[in-house]
């Protein structure tokens, strides 16, 4: 059988992305077309007069010429809410000629309706689709071509939300799910949670764990003589920054050398900046803003301790990433990534107590620190992206074979 | 033509509970009373008195029939504390006359490695316990997890043992056969009695593996397979555990066990204790440099002391003995020991933790690194115990103990 051809729906795109997402895409893209198959990657945005926000994707189409960057012009961002929406359109808009709609629902709406141009356009023998911001362009690309449709679900809005969803997106979300062929998730965890939040029968849904691609090419110097402990991630409440910087103020009550490094942007970052001030951290506790690129890896580098707090974490690739880096991780027991990682701490995100304790043995412990960091990081190469392609491969052929 | 020896290895270790940082300073309940009950009497109903009811029998019904056992201070100390029962039924086989006990360690510990006077101590104090409970003085020693190596034969001989054991292992036998007693390089007298480990293997870890070609084994099969082996003895050494526990009773281990001692008859194959072998002459001299062990296929101590949290745990426990012992205070001596207990190396051990082995069946705890912070928090709270003195009440305490001895 020839390997099919794909019509993938996505909004994140290195460098265009803002989180595990836009890597997730790119990495399985790239595996899909190294596996033989052709994808056809329909984005909300364009690459030509973005700002530096919107990078150029001329890039990403470099990474095999098997896969086509197709480019619908929208200021959407993965994981944005309506207001952050709002925000991003301003800057943008500044530096458009053409602006569609400003709400983040129209926004979607205008991609849902440009997709149905895209499926009588391409050839494909299946649609897949990535979070709930493209299940209505994939629904309408259906319609059209009467092609299978695979839903992919890094995150729900529960996950995003802390169990607050905003009904319109849930709906959404619910409506993808129920017009797939296959779901695929990227965790058991994820699985349960779907299970539980939309009632969809079990055996429609695929765990498919993710892996990530290259080990960081460069070694950097530790920049401090304190130990530091990093937070690295959205600053929102799906990945618990503020149970970070509780934790941050006992573990330097006993341990008072340490630095916390925080990396991210988000809408809770100003919150926490104030809640470091009324706990008297702010010589302890760095903010970074998001990095990218080397940062990141200089980030990681310099830490003896990753801790990823978050609420409910579908997968959590960047605890790979951290791995890859030779930096130990504390995870969170929501978290996918918790299932499959064995050389790691773990404990619920809301445990304090719990972290505490884990995260002041590894800073005193240097034994503890290096045996995590060398086991993890060999564990960690055992996740690549050849694994989860093949599967997804897999699974589209489950579909085309009905 | 053959016999064989069976030895029964009988050990508990006393579990750490949770402690953490927060603990430090604060408490020194170590040990987790409840799930060490929980276990003890779980364990004592799957196998000790099961296994026991069994042994009892087959010793009254078969004059050849002997077994030999090793059972740890520790283990004894949870008997008499959560399961008496299975203390007296082993008190009742002891009275059929036809039990050997081995010496080892008080605690099932390391000690020989690290702290040669704290491995006097405990091998000294364990002797105690089975004179005190089966009136025995035993002659044959075994070190635990039979980790060995030449000096240890030689200690062992000083100490005055006429025997010692070791795993049969192909790394230090090459051509040799397991079946034959040795004598340890660099010794006088002493006789080293090797474990044949393939069948010994064969009950302890492939009795219920449906993808081995020898399941299932029956006792008669079994037998077939002892029947052709020339030597002194085959040497089956195992965890007591075995029965009951490790392979549980619906795998018919127990059937297995019952009808052993008929099958060997009909072999002309008959029982013999550890000491009985004492008497044959060594077929060659066995030179054991480098340490081993009977544990996974490297033999050697890695399941223990392989990794750098294993090497700085144990470490930092005996950096603490002259301090612990100086501190006269017995309960934290006492705990000091428990904590020297091989098993919570054991729970450390991180060669094998992706597969979900035989190491993981065994551990309480979620990960290697858990049990780590865990030991860790108590050694550091040990630390901090005895710096300050002895408080006034234990002192007493000690005083008194000291008249009415």
């Amino acid at each position: 059988m020839n390997k099919p051809k794909v019509l993938m729906f996505g909004w994140e795109f290195p460098p265009y992305k803002s989180g595990g997402l836009g890597t997730a895409c790119y990495g399985l893209t790239k595996a899909l077309s190294q596996q033989g198959s052709k994808v056809t990657f329909v984005m909300p945005v364009a690459p030509e007069g973005a700002t530096a926000k919107f990078v150029k994707l001329i890039g990403a189409s470099n990474i095999s010429k098997n896969v086509k960057i197709k480019n619908i012009d929208s200021p959407i961002t993965a994981y944005m809410t309506s207001t952050g929406y709002e925000e991003q359109y301003h800057l943008w808009a500044g530096n458009k000629r053409q602006v569609y709609g400003r709400n983040l629902f129209q926004e979607v709406q205008r991609y849902a309706a440009i997709a149905k141009h895209v499926a009588k356009e391409e050839e494909h023998d299946v649609i897949h689709a990535h979070d709930w911001m493209t299940y209505q362009a994939a629904i309408n690309a259906k319609k059209i071509s009467k092609k299978p449709l695979v839903v992919h679900l890094h995150a729900t809005e529960f996950d995003r939300t802390g169990d607050n969803p905003d009904p319109r997106i849930s709906h959404i979300e619910w409506q993808g799910l129920k017009e797939a062929d296959k779901i695929i998730t990227n965790s058991e965890y994820s699985k349960q949670n779907i299970i539980k939040h939309y009632k969809i029968p079990p055996g429609k849904i695929e765990v498919v764990h993710w892996g990530i691609e290259e080990a960081p090419a460069e070694k950097f110097e530790k920049p401090l003589d304190d130990k530091i402990v990093l937070f690295l991630g959205r600053m929102t409440i799906q990945k618990g920054p503020d149970y970070f910087i509780e934790v941050a103020k006992k573990v330097s009550e006993y341990e008072p050398h340490t630095k916390f490094v925080m990396v991210g942007d988000g809408d809770m970052l100003p919150r926490i900046i104030n809640r470091a001030t009324e706990l008297g951290l702010m010589d302890r506790v760095i903010f970074t803003g998001a990095l990218s690129g080397n940062d990141v890896h200089r980030a990681f580098q310099s830490a003896a301790l990753y801790v990823m707090p978050s609420v409910s974490e579908p997968f959590g690739l960047v605890a790979l990433e951290s791995l890859k880096n030779g930096t130990p991780i504390l995870i969170s027991k929501q978290s996918g990534v918790a299932e499959v990682v064995h050389h790691a701490l773990k404990t619920d995100f809301w445990d304090i107590d719990a972290m505490t304790n884990k995260i002041v043995s590894v800073l005193r412990h240097p034994e503890l620190q290096e045996e995590l960091k060398e086991k993890g990081n060999r564990e960690a190469q055992k996740f690549t992206l050849e694994e989860p392609a093949r599967k997804v491969m897999e699974i589209y052929k489950q579909v085309l074979n009905k | 033509m053959t016999n064989i020896c069976l030895y029964f290895q009988v050990h508990q270790p006393f579990r750490l509970g949770k402690y953490t940082l927060f603990d430090i300073g604060k408490h020194t309940r170590y040990f987790d009373e409840i799930k060490n009950k929980e276990i003890m009497h779980k364990i004592a109903q799957k196998c000790y008195l099961p296994t026991n009811s069994i042994i009892k029998k087959l010793l009254d019904k078969h004059d050849d029939f002997k077994v030999a056992y090793s059972i740890t201070g520790t283990a004894l100390e949870q008997f008499e504390k959560y399961a008496p029962n299975v203390l007296r039924s082993f008190k009742e086989l002891n009275e059929t006359g036809k039990i050997e006990f081995l010496a080892e360690t008080s605690h099932h510990s390391l000690s020989y490695l690290f702290d040669k006077n704290e491995f006097y101590h405990q091998v000294k104090e364990h002797n105690k316990l089975i004179k005190e409970h089966f009136a025995q003085k035993p002659k044959v020693f075994r070190n635990t997890e039979l980790v060995y190596n030449n000096e240890l034969a030689k200690t062992a001989e000083q100490l005055g043992y006429k025997a010692i054991l070791a795993e049969g292992w192909d790394g230090i036998l090459g051509w040799r056969s397991p079946n034959y007693v040795y004598k340890p390089a660099g010794t006088r007298k002493i006789k080293l009695l090797l474990k044949n480990y393939r069948l010994s293997d064969d009950i302890a870890f492939r009795f219920s593996n449906k993808q081995w070609d020898g399941w299932p084994l029956t006792a008669e099969k079994y037998a077939d397979w002892i029947a052709p082996i020339m030597g002194d003895s085959v040497n089956l050494f195992m965890d007591y555990e075995t029965f009951g526990e490790h392979q549980w009773e619906d795998t018919g281990i127990f059937n297995f066990l019952r009808h052993l001692p008929t099958a060997l008859k009909h072999h002309n194959i008959s029982f013999q204790h550890p000491s009985d072998l004492l008497k044959i002459e060594p077929k060659d001299e066995l030179d054991v440099p480098h340490t081993i062990s009977w544990a996974d296929v490297e033999r050697d101590t890695s399941a223990w002391l392989g990794n750098k949290m294993q090497q700085a745990a144990s470490t930092k426990l005996y950096q603490l003995r002259s301090a612990v012992l100086s501190s006269g205070n017995e309960e934290l001596i006492d705990a000091w020991r428990k904590l020297s207990t091989s098993d919570h190396f054991y729970y450390m051990c991180t060669k094998y933790f992706n597969d979900g082995d035989v190491h993981k069946y065994f551990n309480p705890y979620d990960t290697p690194y858990e049990c780590f912070i865990t030991y860790m928090n108590i050694l550091q709270d040990l630390a901090q115990k005895i710096k300050t003195k002895p408080s006034l009440l234990s002192s007493i305490t000690r005083l008194l103990k000291e008249v009415n001895a």
